[in-house]
């Protein structure tokens, strides 16, 4: 029961990886994406915690080290900046998109095609 | 139909990875630190032999910062964060040209409101100060240069709910260039000094004072200066094109 955050970040790929698959608005795709980012990244951070450890900083109240892992956050904190590129950089190309078509779904926007063609 | 195909990949990626993939990991809380390379980062003791670190009273270790995630961040892995910080810059120049390209000239309009109007006006300087203050304490503190542009892009997005009329200068672009230069200079005079780009040529100090850490606490200061910079202009070319 102690791996119950894994179970959540698994649910959490699981509900990403369904959102991909079943939503047609290329939007909620990139959602979905944005869900499956989240999950990997309570992953990683899960993978470095270590029983009573306190946040990896030395202060006034944690003298002497007993931290979690900090390397994992690290690279979490990496992942996030790269997911909000991401996101910026995938929903400017959907405003595009939707601009030209008029439409968010793949099914419309192959018949508008065929139209204009 | 599309729905039960998407349970079933789903369903079988679950099995996958729950069958397959969580008898290898840890359990959770059970990460034995002493045989991770973490363990040589935070006793701040990579090239050397292991030693104590003690607040307000180490000094000169090879890293100065009390964060240890800031030390990872921005020294030892500070290669991967000038990557990093390339990353949100390519994204940031693609969101500026795609949104200048859209053909009808469009702008999200709101409806402006005098009490958010004058309030927002007695809280944007007060949320500068904190994102200033989260990026010059990033190795001491939690925060650092991302969350302190962070605050300070979303600072520049209240402005824009408040006020139809403001508008992201070209400055910003220009903030952005200069410190995203500067953080590759930094990398340059450490090769010049030290032999090694992006190396810590600045005597680190007494763990935990402000001015400690050598050119950790400069580096965040200027992706402070570049994440606010960026983010603020990603926000106003997704406003208008």
């Amino acid at each position: 029961m102690s791996n119950i955050i894994y179970y959540v970040s698994f649910i959490l790929l699981g509900i990403g990886i369904y959102g991909i698959v079943s939503q047609k608005n290329l939007f909620k795709q990139l959602i979905s994406l944005s869900i499956i980012d989240t999950a990997v990244n309570i992953f990683i951070v899960a993978l470095g915690y270590v029983q009573g450890g306190e946040a990896p900083i030395y202060s006034a109240i944690t003298p002497v080290a007993n931290f979690v892992d900090p390397l994992p956050q690290a690279l979490v904190l990496t992942a996030i900046v790269i997911g909000v590129g991401t996101l910026a950089l995938g929903s400017i190309l959907l405003i595009h998109i939707d601009e030209k078509y008029g439409s968010l779904d793949p099914d419309e926007i192959r018949d508008t095609r065929e139209v204009v063609e | 139909m599309r729905r039960v195909w998407a349970i079933l990949v789903a369903g079988v990626f679950l099995y996958f990875l729950i069958a397959q993939f969580l008898p290898i990991i840890p359990d959770f809380g059970n990460a034995d630190m002493f045989l991770r390379v973490s363990f040589d980062i935070i006793s701040k003791s990579t090239t050397s032999n292991y030693n104590v670190v003690e607040f307000k009273k180490s000094k000169d270790l090879e890293d100065g910062s009390a964060n240890v995630v800031t030390s990872i961040v921005a020294n030892y892995r500070a290669f991967d964060t000038l990557g990093e910080v390339t990353v949100l810059f390519c994204a940031a120049i693609g969101v500026g040209i795609l949104a200048s390209v859209l053909k009808p000239k469009r702008k999200i309009e709101f409806e402006e409101h005098r009490v958010l109007r004058i309030s927002t006006g007695i809280i944007f300087p007060l949320i500068l100060l904190f994102g200033v203050y989260i990026f010059i304490h990033g190795h001491l503190s939690p925060g650092g240069g991302f969350p302190g542009g962070t605050t300070i892009a979303l600072g520049v997005l209240l402005l824009m709910l408040s006020n139809n009329e403001f508008k992201v200068t070209p400055v910003a672009k220009h903030i952005e260039q200069v410190a995203g230069a500067g953080y590759v200079v930094i990398g340059l005079m450490g090769l010049a000094i030290g032999g090694v780009f992006l190396m810590n040529f600045l005597p680190t100090g007494v763990v935990g004072n402000l001015f400690s850490g050598g050119v950790v606490p400069i580096v965040y200061i200027l992706i402070g200066f570049k994440v606010g910079a960026e983010l603020s202009s990603v926000v106003s070319d997704l406003r208008e094109g």
